[in-house]
């Protein structure tokens, strides 16, 4: 239903931005005419100050009920003139823009089809405007609690950001410690840092800050609620083990039978069944790995229950379900390497002396298992000769993925100055595609590998890598000289590919945000919303989001943290108006719409036997209203008769 | 005579396709302006009587633009959109309508070359598919 009568049409010549291809005399003139239209005007620049001013007079001297302007993109000055509407005490909602500049003026030259084009796009928009309704945002109450998922850097920083800023924060771990990979790594570029020197005291600091509630070996299970208003359902499974009690005297892992491969060192080492992943571990306990002890029913074991001197051993433990309410969720999982099985050319888990990027790093760890000694797995020798493969899985379309992982091109120079540290008369060369080396100080640093430490680059692909006389064979082609070259190796290091952190896709169905073709969680905007989600109040940090560096991970965890601060700085939230809503005496039941709503925002309403919107849910897509077989649900401002009265100017005088 | 000009609606969404036009805009390249944009906030809200209507109102194509699948801003609005299309395409057979007169699009907002490129080419189609004529008082089909 038409409720305006009186609509006032700004054009604007942006200068010759619009004014060189678009007559708008004649637009405005046009307009002047078309019903319900009292005033239509042009000017240089809407968006200048006299700009804004007319248009605040007009409505005022001419008692506008509705404004359209048409000029450039609503994405640019929208609000620009919404607020001017608003000045001139109209609600801003009745103002829509007409966008004649980016769709019209702009990509044709044809001047008079280009003004007809324009009349068309500005009475579509007269026509949506005059059926537009008054509307206010809508208030949603605020919980001023963050979740952050993943105790990695990322997850650590976020956390410690929004715990000083004075808030509460629940950080949930999936292991039985936090510090993620970045505790795995020996040193760090450029600067050959000691990773485990400079994230152990931020681990310390989140276990004592009183804002911090820390829950490892747990996963979140469900979230259901809204932006300022989530549920959230943790499983914590049982560690057997009271933290509290626990005096890591070790006394359990020297009696347990069970070894398996040890995590922390990705299997270079063995662990026991109960064990702590490393001897800075936050929570500084053990952890009963159930599924291979075998006596948690103790008759078939129980020897550790049997040494734990302080009790702290409790079989019976069960997995909790903990439930938290939360404003703001910080999504930070991480990273896994690739799939080594993905890698059988390179001989990645056949070839022992083959070694991944992460477990190459334990070998150069003070702490790892050769208490930084650089020895072959296969024969404990030292190794002479080390071949660096970078873009393992990275930049491969056809075969593997193909973004760039990031981070290679940099710890593998890292890796091989590292090993000319532990081995000076060894030989280190690297296999690679390009050397992308933009940071501050990385540049530099691969120089200092190449001239200070020798190492030898090699521009090509690797073809094949195998085992003779115990020497691990590289075969690959240098393209610069165009030559084959056979490099009989003592081991070979891989710098597999980033990828998302497992069970990341499960968690995205959880979250309900969206991943990108490769699985990592897509941003709002590629550059100008990089730490927020796709939905309000989820925000992203480090690996998960994208490769990235330790830095950036830092930077964009402590940005995702200044979000979620920023908005608990408000006492409530506001939402955008442009929300479904249902023709009480016109909806039949059916609950097509239900399964419609990504968001959960229609509910039926067993009393009426209608189905209602919950206003604060709604993020306003529409799907709902275009399968409602009735019409009683409608999109305010985005109504069936505005879409069908836009289509009709448009088409005008056809038929 | 004049060639013909058909007549297009475009109904874009308002993250990806409407974006990706204002880039095109953005970045000066030139299509045939035989098209108007309709903004709707998501591919999803396009009602199958939208496009109907936009046939019956003497459109000779009308295509819809929606983000890529998995990039929605609204997490799977243009899967419904998807199988909206392909069930309204039928139903465009049976009034006797090319069901290629509809086009759904994915075009995102750094895609405006993809925009331009569309609309040129989903004009010069139209063109020579002709344009569309519906059958009188909702007599047989034409089968077009």
């Amino acid at each position: 239903m038409k409720n305006k009568k009186r609509t006032g049409v700004f054009v604007c010549h942006c200068g010759i931005n619009i004014a060189g291809t678009v007559d708008v005399k004649k637009v405005a003139a046009t307009l002047a005419k078309h019903e319900g239209v009292v005033l239509a005007t042009d000017y240089v620049y809407m968006c200048s100050d006299p700009g804004q001013k007319l248009i605040i007079e007009s409505i005022k001297e001419k008692n506008l009920d509705s404004v359209v302007v048409a000029c450039c993109s609503p994405t640019l000055h929208e609000s620009t003139f919404r607020k001017a509407t608003n000045m001139a005490g109209l609600n801003p909602y009745q103002c829509e823009i007409a966008n004649i500049r980016e769709q019209c003026s702009w990509v044709h030259k044809d001047k008079e089809k280009a003004t007809a084009k324009a009349i068309k796009i500005t009475k579509s928009i007269v026509e949506k405007v005059q059926r537009n309704i008054p509307l206010e945002p809508i208030s949603v109450p605020l919980t001023k609690r963050a979740l952050v998922i993943g105790g990695g850097i990322s997850g650590i920083q976020a956390a410690l950001d929004i715990a000083n800023g004075g808030y509460e924060v629940i950080l949930v771990e999936r292991s039985p410690s936090i510090g993620g990979h970045m505790i795995q790594l020996s040193e760090t570029f450029p600067t050959l840092d000691c990773s485990q020197c400079i994230l152990t005291p931020k681990m310390v600091e989140v276990s004592k800050h009183p804002n911090i509630k820390l829950l490892t070996y747990s996963e979140v299970q469900e979230i259901s609620g809204f932006v300022g208003n989530f549920k959230v359902k943790i499983l914590k499974k049982p560690t057997y083990v009271d933290p509290d009690a626990c005096t890591l005297c070790g006394e359990c892992a020297e009696v347990c039978p069970v070894v398996v491969p040890n995590e922390f060192d990705l299997g270079l080492t063995g662990r026991k069944a109960i064990y702590i992943p490393f001897p800075q571990a936050i929570p500084a306990a053990y952890t009963l790995d159930s599924e291979h002890c075998p006596g948690l029913v103790p008759i078939a074991c129980g020897k550790c229950i049997d040494v734990c001197e302080p009790k702290a051993i409790d079989y019976d433990m069960k997995p909790q379900i903990i439930e938290e309410e939360v404003g703001a969720i910080v999504v930070a999982t991480g990273y896994d390497l690739y799939e080594k099985e993905r890698m059988a050319e390179y001989g990645y888990g056949r070839i022992p002396d083959v070694l991944d990027g992460l477990q190459f790093e334990r070998l150069l760890s003070a702490s790892g298992p050769t208490k930084g000694e650089v020895l072959r797995p296969s024969d404990h020798r030292v190794p002479k000769e080390v071949v660096f493969i970078q873009c393992c899985g990275s930049r491969d379309p056809e075969l593997h993925n193909a973004y760039c992982s990031k981070i290679c091109c940099m710890y593998t120079a890292k890796h091989a100055m590292l090993y000319k540290h532990h081995v000076p008369d060894g030989q280190a060369y690297v296999f690679y595609i390009d050397i992308r080396s933009g940071g501050k100080g990385y540049e530099e640093f691969v120089q200092r590998a190449t001239e200070e430490d020798g190492v030898v680059y090699l521009r090509g692909k690797v073809s094949k890598v195998f085992q003779q006389n115990g020497k691990v064979i590289v075969w690959g082609v240098d393209t610069l000289s165009g030559k084959d070259i056979q490099i009989e190796a003592d081991m070979v290091v891989l710098a597999m590919a980033i990828r998302p952190s497992r069970g990341a896709t499960e968690l995205a169905k959880i979250l309900k945000i969206s991943v990108d073709k490769d699985g990592f969680f897509s941003e709002a905007h590629p550059k100008l919303r990089p730490v927020e989600s796709m939905v309000s109040g989820m925000f992203l940090a480090g690996m998960a989001q994208g490769p990235k560096d330790i830095p950036e991970t830092v930077a964009q965890a402590s940005g995702a943290a200044s979000k979620v601060l920023a908005m608990f700085s408000a006492d409530e939230l506001t939402h955008d108006p442009i929300v479904a809503e249902v023709d009480e005496n016109v909806c039949c039941g059916c609950k097509l719409c239900i399964s419609q709503c990504p968001y959960d925002a229609r509910i039926f309403d067993e009393e009426k036997g209608i189905v209602i919107v919950n206003e604060v849910l709604c993020e306003g897509c529409g799907a709902c209203i275009a399968a409602c077989p009735s019409g009683a649900a409608q999109q305010r401002n985005f109504t069936d008769e505005q879409i069908l009265s836009m289509v009709d100017t448009i088409l005008e005088g056809e038929k | 005579m004049a060639e013909f000009e058909p007549k297009i609606v475009c109904f874009a969404c308002n993250w990806c396709t409407s974006a990706g036009a204002d880039l095109a805009g953005t970045s000066r390249m030139e299509y045939q302006p035989n098209s108007v944009i309709i903004r709707v906030m998501c591919s999803s809200r396009v009602d199958p009587q939208h496009v109907l209507w936009a046939f019956k109102k003497g459109a000779d194509g009308v295509i819809i633009g929606g983000c890529h699948p998995g990039d929605c801003h609204y997490q799977d609005g243009n899967y419904k959109t998807l199988r909206r299309v392909k069930l309204l395409k039928k139903l465009l057979a049976d009034f006797g309508i090319n069901p290629d007169r509809l086009r759904l699009e994915w075009i995102s907002a750094a895609e405006g070359k993809k925009f331009v490129n569309v609309m040129n080419e989903f004009t010069d189609f139209i063109r020579k598919l002709g344009q569309l004529k519906l059958p009188e008082n909702g007599g047989p089909p034409s089968g077009e």
